[in-house]
């Protein structure tokens, strides 16, 4: 029975990560990448780390440590997800070709890289260039070097 | 079959498979960020590896390795977004 189970969850987080790794190779542009990758790679991770928990039922340190490891990959996985996120679009990382809309277009400060959240504002401090080919929409995929 | 043999022929082979693609995006890139992200995915598949190869070998002490690396990995996506953030020129 405890064999059916180890065997279910790590299935499933193999199959998560595996499904991790082809989204880091197939999708189109950063943006996308990282929505698949961070997601799935925590929640594999998270479930082979209870297979181990359950592995070793007479050692309460190897569960105290598979829940810590847990507890920290959930609490830093978005963080760091959204730093390189908020990186990635104040240094010019094109989004997609086909991406609808960008609603964060013209609030960042390109200077000092604040946030704004009203429009108007944004528009005033940070004005914007009627060059077209400065907006982030890439014309295909993969052009930046 | 028994789990053990189940871990050493299906886990770890898909494990090993997704180490291979996430290193073929390394590799390709096109930008920096990209490989940043790729990397901290690979060091989330080696936690990943290093858990089912502490389960196959009996050895819960491997475990302390999985907290320091995904400490480093935390630290290293946070450094490398902080410093490209503040260069001037890509």
């Amino acid at each position: 029975m405890i064999n059916i189970i180890l065997g279910f969850l790590s299935t499933i987080g193999a199959l998560s990560i595996l499904f991790a790794s082809i989204g880091l190779i197939r999708m189109p542009d950063f943006y996308l990448r990282l929505s698949v990758t961070v997601k799935a790679s925590t929640l594999g991770v998270g479930l082979f780390l209870i297979c181990a928990a359950i592995m070793f039922p007479n050692d309460i340190s190897v569960t105290t440590k598979a829940i810590a490891i847990i507890f920290f990959l959930i609490i830093t996985a978005p963080v760091a997800a959204h730093m390189i996120a908020r990186t990635a679009y104040i240094t010019g990382t094109p989004l997609w070709k086909e991406t609808v809309i960008d609603e964060l277009h013209g609030m960042y400060n390109k200077e000092t890289h604040e946030l704004k959240s009203d429009p108007e504002e944004a528009e005033a401090e940070n004005p914007p260039e009627t060059d077209s080919s400065n907006g982030q929409i890439a014309d295909s995929e993969e052009t930046t070097e | 079959m028994t789990l053990g043999t189940y871990f050493d022929y299906v886990i770890l082979p898909i494990l090993t498979l997704s180490v291979l693609l996430v290193f073929v995006r390394i590799a390709k890139g096109p930008s920096v960020v990209d490989r940043v992200v790729a990397l901290d995915v690979m060091i989330t598949i080696g936690i990943g590896i290093i858990t089912i190869y502490s389960i196959r070998q009996n050895e819960e002490v491997l475990l302390d390795v999985a907290i320091i690396l995904a400490l480093i990995a935390f630290l290293g996506t946070i450094a490398f977004s902080y410093y490209i953030e503040k260069q001037k020129d890509d």
